[in-house]
This record gives structure tokens, sequence and C-alpha cells, in this order.
């Protein structure tokens, strides 16, 4: 039968939210890090420069069949060994950025394919650049298809954040581990790390489904 | 690629220099020879249609005029200039991606498929490009789109998305799109094929205005033979890459010399 202790929940609770704080900030600065970059990689996988596309597709490719806890642990250990020092922040950031920027470029790549090829004619036909035809005229359409994609991954660093533990960064599933120690009592900090994911995971997750559909029918295009 | 020399002169000079000039244009796809070693010349404020089977490269000449893909051969001239190359020491040599975009402001086109942009208003549409390739103020630009977009008839739905016209209207929006870049020579392919027989005569009577009222260039791909007949000083008929035979209107379908326009033209005609 369960030991649970109310009074215990209620002691670590102030400690467990002020690290939800720093879980919500790492998946957010993570997620815009790796919304950018991968729109970096997926347009460099596009470029008409060979090798460019052949490095960027790699470098893709590597990040993307390797796991981010080893990649979190290479950026913080192995950077040292060059002269590089990173704070454990700032590593985590880099390792789970660059490893959802891997992953979001394939979503841009099918958002972006999903667009028919009659509008890029169109943007020739009428002289615009390659700048203001990408910004313009094909990401906004590329969006809606992406947006599911997007939405996802956004849930999936969230859930990936526990991760950065390793290298010490004190979000959730590092206080959860701390205080476990500290009282030797894993039942309750475990708990309530689950179900504060739970509260967040949800109701984003049909937020973003919502928002998919107003988007789309903003930008003018039928929903779904 | 090499370079070209003398059999292609480096513009074209005389007061009956056309405005258009394709000279032993070739396009291949793989294998196949889509346009072949094609000479066509059209005079400032021509209106030339171009009929003929499926698969015989109509759309292929006017996106080779477009600049939307490269070709093998030749050389295309616009306004006087080579428009698929460019001059350096001399000769002619592949045209850069900024002397293609530049010279594409000579030329506007039309789709069968309209290729709005779905995600701006009529109005949107009209005025991107000649803000940012132009340089018009948003003012100006908004200014010459809605003076179009009446003259199309579109006026009162400038503000609608795409999604939310019908394809006459969308058609007659992207027409506008076209001219709000004043374009020397107007492309259009098969515009009314993709359309509801009822709304083809909304966009059809623009084109017959821009020929009443403007001297716009138009080269014009259509299975209509009735308002090709009406509307063109000259019509060219396609087979397999090539010009079989080309006139005036009446020479051309009155009086088809040539055995393949004959069969076409009762083929078409048959089938109403
Ligand atoms: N992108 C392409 N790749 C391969 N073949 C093509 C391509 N575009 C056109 N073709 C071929 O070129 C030929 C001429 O096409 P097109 O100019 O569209 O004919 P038309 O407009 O007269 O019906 C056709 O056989 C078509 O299948
Ligand atoms: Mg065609």
């Amino acid at each position: 039968m369960f030991d649970w202790r109310w009074e215990f929940v209620w002691q670590i609770l102030p400690r467990l939210l002020e690290a939800t704080g720093n879980t919500l900030l790492a998946a957010g600065f993570g997620y815009v890090i790796a919304l950018v970059l991968g729109l970096v990689f997926a347009l460099a996988q596009r470029s008409h420069f060979k090798p460019l596309t052949f490095a960027t597709r790699e470098t893709v490719e590597f990040i993307r069949s390797t796991p981010l806890v080893l990649q979190i642990f290479f950026v913080f250990y192995v950077g040292p060994q060059f002269g590089i020092m990173l704070s454990p922040w700032t590593a985590g950031m880099i390792a789970i950025g660059l490893h959802y920027a891997s992953y979001l470029s394939e979503v841009y790549r099918a958002g972006i394919d999903s667009v028919p090829k009659g509008q890029w004619e169109a943007a020739m036909s009428l002289s615009l650049g390659p700048v203001r035809t990408y910004s313009k005229i094909i990401i906004p359409q590329a969006i809606p298809t992406a947006f599911a994609g997007m939405g996802n991954y956004l849930v999936g660093i969230f859930k990936d954040t526990p991760m950065l533990s390793v290298i010490g960064v004190a979000e959730l599933m590092h206080t959860a581990n701390s205080i476990g120690s500290e009282y030797y009592r894993f039942l309750e900090p475990y708990t309530m790390v689950g179900i504060i994911f739970l509260l967040i995971s949800l109701p984003t997750a049909s937020l973003l489904r919502r928002t998919e559909d107003r988007i789309r029918k903003k930008i003018g295009l039928r929903s779904r | 690629m090499k370079t070209l020399t003398k059999d292609y002169p480096l513009q074209l000079s005389g007061d009956d220099s056309p405005i258009v000039r394709f000279q032993n244009v070739t396009k291949r796809y793989g294998e196949l020879v889509v346009l072949d070693a094609l000479d066509l010349d059209v005079a400032e404020g021509e209106m030339v249609t171009i009929i003929g089977p499926s698969g015989s490269g109509k759309t292929t000449v006017l996106r080779m005029l477009m600049a939307l893909e490269k070709i093998d051969d030749g050389v295309i001239y616009v306004n006087g200039e080579p428009m698929t190359h460019m001059e350096k020491n001399g000769a002619l040599v592949r045209a850069s991606k900024k002397h293609l975009r530049q010279q594409r402001t000579n030329i506007g086109m039309c789709f069968q498929h309209f290729n709005l942009f779905p995600h701006m208003t009529a109005l949107e549409n009209c005025i991107e490009a000649p803000i940012q390739v132009l340089g018009l103020s948003k003012k100006e630009a908004c200014q010459r789109a809605e003076e179009l977009l009446d003259m199309v008839g579109m006026l009162e739905k400038c503000h609608e998305h795409p999604a939310r016209l019908s394809g006459g209207q969308k058609q007659r929006v992207a027409i506008a799109r076209s001219l709000a870049m004043r374009p020397k020579v107007m492309l259009f392919d098969e515009v009314t094929s993709a359309l509801d027989p009822e709304v083809i005569g909304e966009v059809t009577q623009v084109i017959r205005k821009l020929v009443a009222k403007h001297n716009l260039t138009m080269l014009m791909v259509t299975h209509q033979m009735g308002f090709a007949k009406e509307i063109s000083d000259r019509v060219c008929f396609f087979f397999d890459g090539k010009i079989e035979e080309q006139g005036s209107s009446s020479q051309l379908f009155d009086n088809p010399q040539k055995e393949r326009t004959q069969q076409f033209l009762s083929a078409v005609l048959e089938a109403g």
C-alpha cells in the first residue's frame, strides 16, 4: 500500500514549481533555437550550392541518428577538451536546439515541398527574388502543413528537457532527484513531476490542434 | 556552356525588329525534343495565337519566353536584347540569374490554373511584385492595382482571398496581377481551360478589352478556336515542337494548306 504523505507534497511543491519555471524556460529557449536553426538547415538543403547541401544533409542525418543524451554529454564534456567551456545551460540549449533543429528541418522541408510548383512559377513570372519568394510566398503557405509537426516537436522538446538533468541543469527532473536523495523519499517528487508534465502537455497539445485550424483559415486555405 | 557566336546577333536593331524573337530554340527533356530549332518572331502590338494538339510544345514556348526554365540551344530575344543570353567580350554567354530576373520584368504570364497566392487578398496579390520589384510605394501600387482590378471588373472583390472567388474571377485577378508589372509582352496559357463554360466569357472579354485598348504584345495558347479566329493577328499551328503552319486567322482557319492543320481543325471543330 502507498505511503503517500501530503504534508511532504506541500513542503516540496515550491521547489518543484520553481524548477517548472526552469523546465519551461529550457523548452522555450531550446525550441526557439530549433525553429530558427531548423529553417536554416532546411533552406541550406535546398540551396543550389552543392557542398552546402551535402554538408547540411549529412549533419542533419548524423544528429537524427544519434541519441540526444549523447549529444548533451558531448557538447558539455568534450567541449572543454578543445578549450570551449560552456555552462550546463548553454551546453544544454545548444545540444537540444541542434537536435530538434535537425528534426524541424525535415518538417519545414515537407512543408515547403507541399507548396505547388505553380506558386514558384507565379513568383518567378513576377520577377520576385529568392528572399521575397521564400518569405512572402512559400513559407507562409508551408506553415500550415508544417504546423502539426512543429507542434509535436514543441511537446517533444518539453518532454525531453529532463535529459538536461544529466549535466546538472536545475529543471524538474534534476530537482526531483535532489529532493529524493535529500529526504530518501522518491514517490511524491517523481509523481508530482509526472503530474506537472501531464498538466502542461495535454492542454498544449489541444491548443496546438485548434491553432492549426485557425492558421489555415486565416491565411485563406481550407481547413483539413 | 560554349559561347555562341556570329550566327546570333548581340542585339536586334532596325525599326522593324520584332519585340520577341525565338532563334533556333531547342528544348529537350531528356531524350524528348519538345521544341525543335524553333524560329518565331512577334511584332510589337501583335496578337499571336498558338494552337495545336496536346503535347506539341505550346506551353513550353510560353514557359521558355517567361524564362521559367533554361533552353538547350538557340537564343530568345526580347525587346531587341538577348534574354536567355547576355553579351560578354563581344560574344553571347548564358544569362546570369540577375539578367534573367531583369528580363522577366518585360514579360507577364497567366497560367491555366491561375496560380494566385492563396494567402493574400486579390489586392495583395496585385501589389506584392510592383512594390518589391519595381520599387513602387504601397500607395502607388494600390492605386495601380485598383485601376487594373476595376478594368477586369474585380474591384468590389479586391479584399477577398482567392478561395472565395470563382475560377473566372481568379483568372481575372491573375490577369490584373500580371498587368500591374506593366509588361511589354503578355502570355496566356489556356487561361480558360480550367473554367466552367458559363464564366469563360468574362475572361475572354477582358482579353478583348486589352487588345482593343492597349498596344500590348500577346502570345496566347488556346483551344477556343472561335475566339482565336476573332482576335488573332496571326495564328501558329504547332506540331511536334515546330510551327507546322502559320498565317492570318482567315488564312489558317478558312484555308489551311497543310494536311496536319486540316486534320487538327476538323477534329476540334467536330468535338465542338
Ligand atoms: N517538366 C517536364 N519534364 C518532362 N517532360 C515535360 C515537362 N514539361 C513538358 N514535358 C513534355 O513536353 C511535351 C510538350 O509539353 P507542353 O509544352 O506542355 O505541350 P502542350 O502545352 O502543347 O500540350 C509533352 O510531351 C510533355 O509531356
Ligand atoms: Mg499546355
